[in-house]
C-alpha cells in the first residue's frame, strides 16, 4: 500500500493548486498524475508517485551523493581485499619453519 | 540515474551485508512496519542473508490487514445495494470481512470497482450520476494525501453521489502500542520511508526518547534496506538511540508540508480499531465536520449492521505484532494459503504471510 514509484515529470498539464496534474514518465511509459502536493516540481524532476498522486520530490543530488559514497566505500573495500590477498602468501612464508 | 536499478546493485548489497556482519556482536531484533519493505526483505533474500546476526520481524505494515472486520462487512453490505458502487484499491477488494471479500460480493453481482487512485473514484461518480459511489479509503499516512485530495475534488465539483468509508491508520501510535506490549521484542525500528516522505520524521523524536529505541527511516530497494539495517545495528552497538535518515533522497525531517496541509484540511486524528490489535489511541484519521456529507458511515447510517461473530483460528494478531513469524503458525501453507486464506495477511499482496508463502523457496536455500 505504501509503495511509491519514481517517475520523471515530462509535461505540466494543469497548474491549478487543487487540480494540478502532470504527465509522468516511468521508464518510457507516460501516465497522468496529480501534483497538488508537489507544485514546485519542474520538468525533468523526479517525483514519487503513490496512488496516482505525487507525494514528494526525489532529491537527485542527494541520491547521487549516497550512491557515489557507497561505491567509494565498495572500491576501498575491494582494494583492501586485494592488498590482503596479495599479502597472504608472504605472511604464509614467514610462518613456515 | 532512475533511482531504482542503482539501488539494486548486487556487489554493493554484498558489501553492506558484510559490513552488517562485521558490526553486529549479537543478534539484534529489528522490526519493519511497512508491507512493501517486508516483501523486499524476503524477495531479495536479505532476511536469509542476515539470519545469524539480525532477526528481522515484521510489524503491522499492511493497512488492509488491520482494517476492521466491521468496516469491511459494512462495505460488503453497501456493495449489494442497488445503485451503489463500492470502489477501492485492488488489495482491499481481496481481504475478507467476517465471511467474504468485496471480490466475492462482486462475483455474486455486487457492484465493486477496482481503482488505481482515489481520484478515479471521483471520476466514477461524475460518470455515474445515477449511482452512489463509495470509496473505501484505506492506507497509512502515505495514502491519506491522495484520499484527502479526492474529498477536496468532490467538494469543489459539488458531487452529491460520492462518499468515503474512511479507515486510515497512523503508524506512529501502532509503534508505540508495540513498545508498550509486555511481550515486545523490538530493539530498533526501520521506519516506513514513504510514510515519512509525507509526515517527515521529527515526530519520532518523542518515541525514541521515551523508549530509548533507535528508529531508522528506510527506503524500499535492497541497498536502501541494507543501509537502514546497518544504521540501526550501528546505533544499537554504540548504545545510542536517535532517529536517523537512510532515505534522504525522498525524506526530509519536516516532510511534505503541502501534503500535510491537505491531510489536515480534510481529516482529524481519532482512535481507531485495528484488526488484531484492538483500539489504538490516535491510531486513525476521520473526516472533519466540513466533509461530513462525504462520510459513507453517516450517509448510509441506517444500513449499519451488527458485527457477525465468526470463530477464526487465524493467528494474524501474533504475526502482525511480530510475536511469531508466519511459518511458525500451524496453519501456514496447509490450512492457510493465498488461494484459501484464514486471514488478511495471507490474502493481501503486502501481507507478511503472503510474502513468506511467495518467497519460501528462498527461505529454504
Amino acid at each position: 500500500m505504501c509503495l511509491g514509484v519514481p517517475g520523471r515529470v515530462s509535461a505540466w498539464l494543469d497548474r491549478d493548486p487543487l487540480f494540478a496534474r502532470a504527465n509522468i514518465e516511468f521508464d518510457g511509459i507516460q501516465r497522468e498524475c496529480h501534483m497538488a502536493c508537489v507544485p514546485e516540481a519542474e520538468i525533468g524532476d523526479y517525483v514519487i508517485i503513490h496512488a496516482g498522486v505525487a507525494i514528494c520530490l526525489v532529491d537527485q543530488a542527494e541520491a547521487r551523493r549516497v550512491f557515489d559514497e557507497l561505491n567509494r566505500l565498495n572500491l576501498l573495500a575491494e582494494l583492501e581485499t586485494d592488498v590482503v590477498t596479495e599479502a597472504t602468501p608472504i605472511e604464509s612464508k614467514r610462518d613456515e619453519p | 540515474m532512475k533511482f531504482v536499478d542503482e539501488f539494486r546493485e548486487p556487489e554493493l548489497a554484498l558489501r553492506l551485508v558484510a559490513q552488517i556482519r562485521e558490526t553486529a556482536t549479537r543478534r539484534w531484533v529489528l522490526m519493519d512496519v511497512c508491507g512493501g519493505q517486508t516483501h523486499s526483505l524476503l524477495r531479495y533474500g536479505i532476511e536469509v542473508a542476515l539470519e545469524d546476526c539480525v532477526e528481522l520481524i515484521h510489524g503491522p505494515g499492511c493497512p488492509v490487514c488491520v482494517t476492521s472486520c466491521e468496516s469491511i462487512d459494512f462495505a460488503l453490505q453497501l456493495a449489494m445495494q442497488p445503485h451503489v458502487i463500492v470502489a477501492s484499491f485492488g488489495d482491499m477488494l481481496r481481504v475478507p470481512g467476517s465471511r467474504e471479500s468485496l471480490l466475492d460480493v462482486r462475483a455474486r453481482g455486487g457492484r465493486v470497482q477496482m481503482v488505481y487512485s482515489p481520484m478515479d473514484a471521483v471520476e466514477l461518480a461524475r460518470n455515474h450520476p445515477d449511482c452512489q459511489v463509495v470509496f473505501f479509503a484505506v492506507g497509512f499516512e502515505t495514502t491519506a494525501p491522495a484520499t484527502a485530495l479526492a474529498a477536496l475534488h468532490a467538494e469543489q465539483l459539488g458531487l452529491d453521489n460520492f462518499s468515503m468509508l474512511v479507515t486510515h491508520v497512523r503508524v506512529l501510535p501502532a509503534m508505540e502500542a508495540l513498545l508498550l506490549s509486555p511481550v515486545n521484542r523490538v530493539q530498533a525500528f526501520l521506519a516506513a520511508g514513504h510514510v515519512c516522505a509525507v509526515t517527515g520524521f521529527a515526530e519520532y523524536d518523542v518515541l525514541v526518547d521515551r523508549f530509548r529505541v533507535p528508529v531508522v527511516v528506510t527506503g524500499f530497494e535492497p541497498i536502501d534496506l541494507l543501509q537502514g539495517i546497518l544504521g540501526a545495528v550501528q546505533q544499537l552497538e554504540a548504545g545510542g538511540h536517535c532517529v536517523s535518515n537512510c532515505y534522504a533522497r525522498s525524506v526530509s525531517r519536516e516532510g511534505n508540508i503541502n501534503a500535510q496541509k491537505t491531510v489536515e484540511t480534510v481529516y482529524e486524528v481519532a482512535d481507531r480499531d485495528w484488526r488484531g490489535f484492538g483500539s489504538i489511541r490516535n491510531g486513525g484519521l476521520i473526516l472533519r465536520d466540513r466533509f461530513e456529507r462525504f462520510d459513507s458511515e453517516k450517509r448510509f447510517a441506517t444500513n449499519q449492521m451488527n458485527p457477525i461473530s465468526v470463530v477464526n483460528t487465524c493467528l494474524s494478531s501474533e504475526v502482525l505484532s511480530g510475536q511469531i513469524k508466519p511459518p511458525q503458525c500451524p496453519y501456514f501453507g496447509n490450512a492457510c494459503t493465498p488461494d484459501s486464506p484464514l486471514g488478511a495477511p495471507m490474502v493481501s499482496s503486502e501481507g507478511a504471510c503472503a510474502a513468506y508463502f511467495r518467497y519460501q523457496w528462498l527461505q529454504s536455500k
